[in-house]
């Protein structure tokens, strides 16, 4: 068994679930990111078929909106919000640090595959900024110095699992 | 003119009362997003935990954002109401013990009053909420908002009960009309216009559909709608869907709100099963239903046709506004789409009738607005006001103004297709029409705070580099334009500006708003028009002196530790990325600046305030 064909069968799944409808590409793609991480390229070729809509316009949805990435994404997924509210309370100083920490810009993942960095447009989460958010925890009042702390924790943790 | 929030908030208390029996004690703990990132689930377990230990039967409610985001995780002890804020597990035991058993307060908890000191002991005490006028957020503090029968608790519904048995879809839409409502998602346009232009409308089925999603960066008060009250959302649709003769609705809402879209279908569900929702509701022969739809992160999408683009399973590109949506909107058919907290105000005008909802408010903007107050201010949270209070009320008096003693600055209202407002402007009456007036809007109402340490012109290629990302693409004067605006900023802010920059920003604002295709690039040049209105005098310090008066653009900055202040502790060398700080213990340190990059890391680790930037 190779890996594409359970990508294929996965996706075939997930299209028949939102009942093969058009309509429901976008909610389509969200579950195949949910299962993948990112948008294997296999994935969106059977859905295309799957739900009889042309690849590029499945290929067009994907990388139009950013929540999608067509790349594999690392095991922990860090989110920086760069909303009004925690720009003026120094974001952009938090992610260069997070840029220097791991060595990666957003949207890129560490070659250990262990961590993605992205930006987002704003959390809805304002009090509590400048803000950044690891996988589904939020980490607020975000200072330049817990950041290293905050990575190696995960690190440690990681290698404990 | 308004009715006395007190009073307000006192009735619904007393529902709540009558629906848990008198004098019953019970917990509330905020568990918005803001107070659940600050822990407030697990103080909810170490609550029912510790009752369970002392032998108790009291409930412990897990309710919607209370506002005071600033102060989570906070919890009300029930009956007497004691306000606690920034409670730790650690305080449960305590609580437990004096306030649930015996009624005790424990004053160190209390909010203090910052000038008198005074501690306060309930919520309608506290000066954050003196002033407001809580008619459609208030009620999220007293509900948990996965269980429909606390809202059924509060006279949920009952709007719903009214109009299905009582009123005819017109007098559904005069009544909304008399109201004076106007859309909170940013234009302002009459709800009850929409409205009856979708019921007039030829073409079958009709949509209507609510706009969850609420992309301006720093505003969040829909998010806390959605997560607190979903049935007043809910409640609001299905009458509107009444009114304009339409059996199926859309809740779109964004991707970066799971907890939204976690408690707007159980509340769905809920619905349907008390026939709230569904075929025949309440025994009438009126039909309705609804299916929620996520955004996937596009701000363009909260735009009405780019919006129906994503819900029909395309890229959310807008279209030419020739074509309306209440002719054709979704699937190009008659739709409605209203913002959620427009929604959230219907049922309100309904139960207390239009001549109410018009007393409170302005000539042209009735009724209140939410407000997300955020950035530089000491009470960061979401106020809720009658139309045509001041900025300055809202700022200083419920805000509790700058923190650290700093100057303010701006207030930029309106998200990206705002503008920044300065002190000057700050008695002015908040509303739809004053706002566009100093050439800012309401949006959907983020209030973002800025001090003397915010600089405007990167304020202005912050949204431009925003709007930038989130153009669509399709009209060549939003994608070209803007891009060519974000890149003249992005050159002042870095010290390369030109002499007429300013003048080629100016018109170029103009052929973009006049050629583009939707509201996006519409609106694109507000934030750099304002700031130039209102703040010349530092584009023109970045242009002609380079340099950056608010100490904030990297390239126009040089840092240098003040020999005075500065303690020698070594702080600053150990945090510093590049080894540019240097010194003696206990000796004035000093900064190399051909090795500085300006990251602050030395200004954020010293305890001094030693560091100077100039």
């Amino acid at each position: 068994m190779t890996k594409a064909i359970s990508v294929a069968a996965k996706t075939r799944q997930i299209v028949k679930k939102h009942g093969g409808d058009k309509s429901a590409m976008i909610a389509v793609l969200q579950d195949i990111q949910e299962a993948f991480n990112y948008l294997p390229k296999e994935a969106l070729k059977t859905a295309s078929k799957a739900m009889k809509v042309p690849f590029s316009r499945v290929y067009e949805a994907a990388t139009f909106y950013t929540a999608f990435s067509l790349k594999p994404r690392g095991k922990n997924i860090i989110k920086i919000c760069m909303g009004t509210a925690c720009h003026v309370r120094g974001a952009s100083a938090l992610e260069d640090k997070f840029e220097r920490t791991l060595g990666i810009k957003p949207g890129e993942t560490t070659t250990d595959k262990k961590f993605s960095l992205e930006t987002v447009n704003c959390v809805g989460a304002c009090a509590l900024g400048p803000l950044v958010v690891i996988n589904t925890e939020y980490h607020g009042q975000m200072t330049m110095n817990k950041v290293d702390k905050l990575i190696n924790k995960i690190k440690e943790e990681g290698a404990q699992r | 003119m308004n009715e006395n929030p007190d009073t307000q908030a006192r009735q619904i208390q007393d529902n709540l009362t009558i629906y848990y029996g008198p004098k019953k004690k019970f917990v509330t703990i905020c568990a918005g997003t803001g107070c659940r990132a600050s822990g407030s689930l697990k103080v909810k377990e170490a609550l029912e935990a510790e009752i369970k230990k002392q032998n108790m039967k009291v409930e412990v409610l897990a309710t919607g954002c209370l506002g005071f985001c600033e102060k989570g995780p906070m919890v009300v002890v029930h009956p007497d109401k004691y306000f606690y804020q920034h409670v730790k597990v650690e305080d449960v035991p305590e609580i437990v013990s004096k306030t649930v058993a015996k009624g005790e307060v424990i004053s160190r908890l209390l909010y203090r009053h910052p000038d008198t000191k005074k501690t306060l002991f309930r919520e309608e005490d506290l000066p954050f909420y003196k002033k407001q006028l809580r008619v459609v957020f208030g009620k999220n503090g007293m509900i948990d908002p996965a269980k429909i029968d606390d809202y059924l608790a509060i006279d949920g519904y009952q709007a719903l009960a009214k109009v299905l048995s009582d009123m005819t879809p017109e007098a559904v839409i005069n009544e909304v009309k008399k109201a004076g409502l106007r859309g909170r998602g940013g234009g302002g346009f009459p709800t009850a216009v929409k409205w009856e232009g979708v019921r007039k409308a030829h073409g079958e089925p009709k949509y209507v559909i609510a706009n969850g999603d609420e992309g301006d960066p720093g505003a969040y008060m829909d998010r806390s709608l959605m997560e607190g009250n979903p049935h007043s959302i809910i409640e609001g649709m299905i009458i509107g869907a009444y009114a304009v003769g339409a059996h199926e609705g859309y809740m779109y809402v964004r991707n970066e709100y799971p907890l939204a879209v976690k408690h707007l279908s159980v509340a769905i569900e809920a619905a349907k099963e008390k026939g709230l929702l569904g075929k025949n509701i309440l025994g009438t022969d009126f039909s309705f239903d609804i299916k929620i739809n996520k955004g996937a992160g596009a701000f363009v999408c909260g735009e009405s046709s780019a919006l129906f683009a994503s819900i029909e399973g395309r890229a959310g590109e807008p279209r030419a506004k020739y074509v309306h949506a209440v002719e054709k909107g979704l699937w190009d058919k008659p739709t409605v789409l209203n913002n959620v907290e427009t929604w959230a105000n219907v049922p309100l005008i309904i139960n207390r009738g239009a001549d109410w909802y018009a007393s409170i408010g302005t000539e042209g903007s009735k009724g209140t607005k939410i407000f997300s107050l955020v950035g530089k201010i000491n009470n960061t949270g979401l106020v809720e006001v009658p139309m045509g209070t001041t900025l300055y009320e809202i700022i200083y008096d419920m805000g509790g103004g700058i923190p650290n003693g700093r100057k303010f600055k701006a207030v930029q209202t309106g998200g990206p297709s705002g503008g920044c407002i300065p002190e000057s402007l700050l008695d002015i009456p908040v509303d739809f029409d004053k706002l566009t007036e100093v050439g800012s809007m309401m949006g959907s109402g983020g209030m973002i705070v800025m001090d003397d340490r915010s600089c405007m012109v990167d304020v202005a290629r912050y949204f431009l580099a925003f709007l930038k990302e989130e153009s669509c693409g399709k009209c060549v004067p939003c994608r070209e334009g803007v891009r060519r605006m974000s890149d003249i900023l992005e050159d002042i802010c870095a010290g390369k500006g030109k002499e007429g920059d300013v003048e080629l920003l100016e018109t170029m604002s103009q052929s973009i708003a006049d050629g583009s295709l939707c509201a996006l690039g519409g609106s694109a040049p507000n934030p750099v028009l304002s700031t130039i209105r209102y703040f010349r005098e530092e584009y023109d310090a970045h242009i002609k002196d380079h340099r950056c008066p608010a100490g904030v653009c990297k390239a126009l900055i040089t840092y240098s530790i003040d020999p005075e202040k500065c303690t020698g502790c070594g702080l600053c060398i150990k945090v510093c990325p590049t080894q540019a700080t240097s010194g003696e213990k206990k000796k004035a340190h000093s900064i190399d600046n051909n090795k500085c990059i300006r990251c602050g890391a030395c200004i954020e680790s010293c305890k001094f305030d030693a560091i100077n930037v100039k």
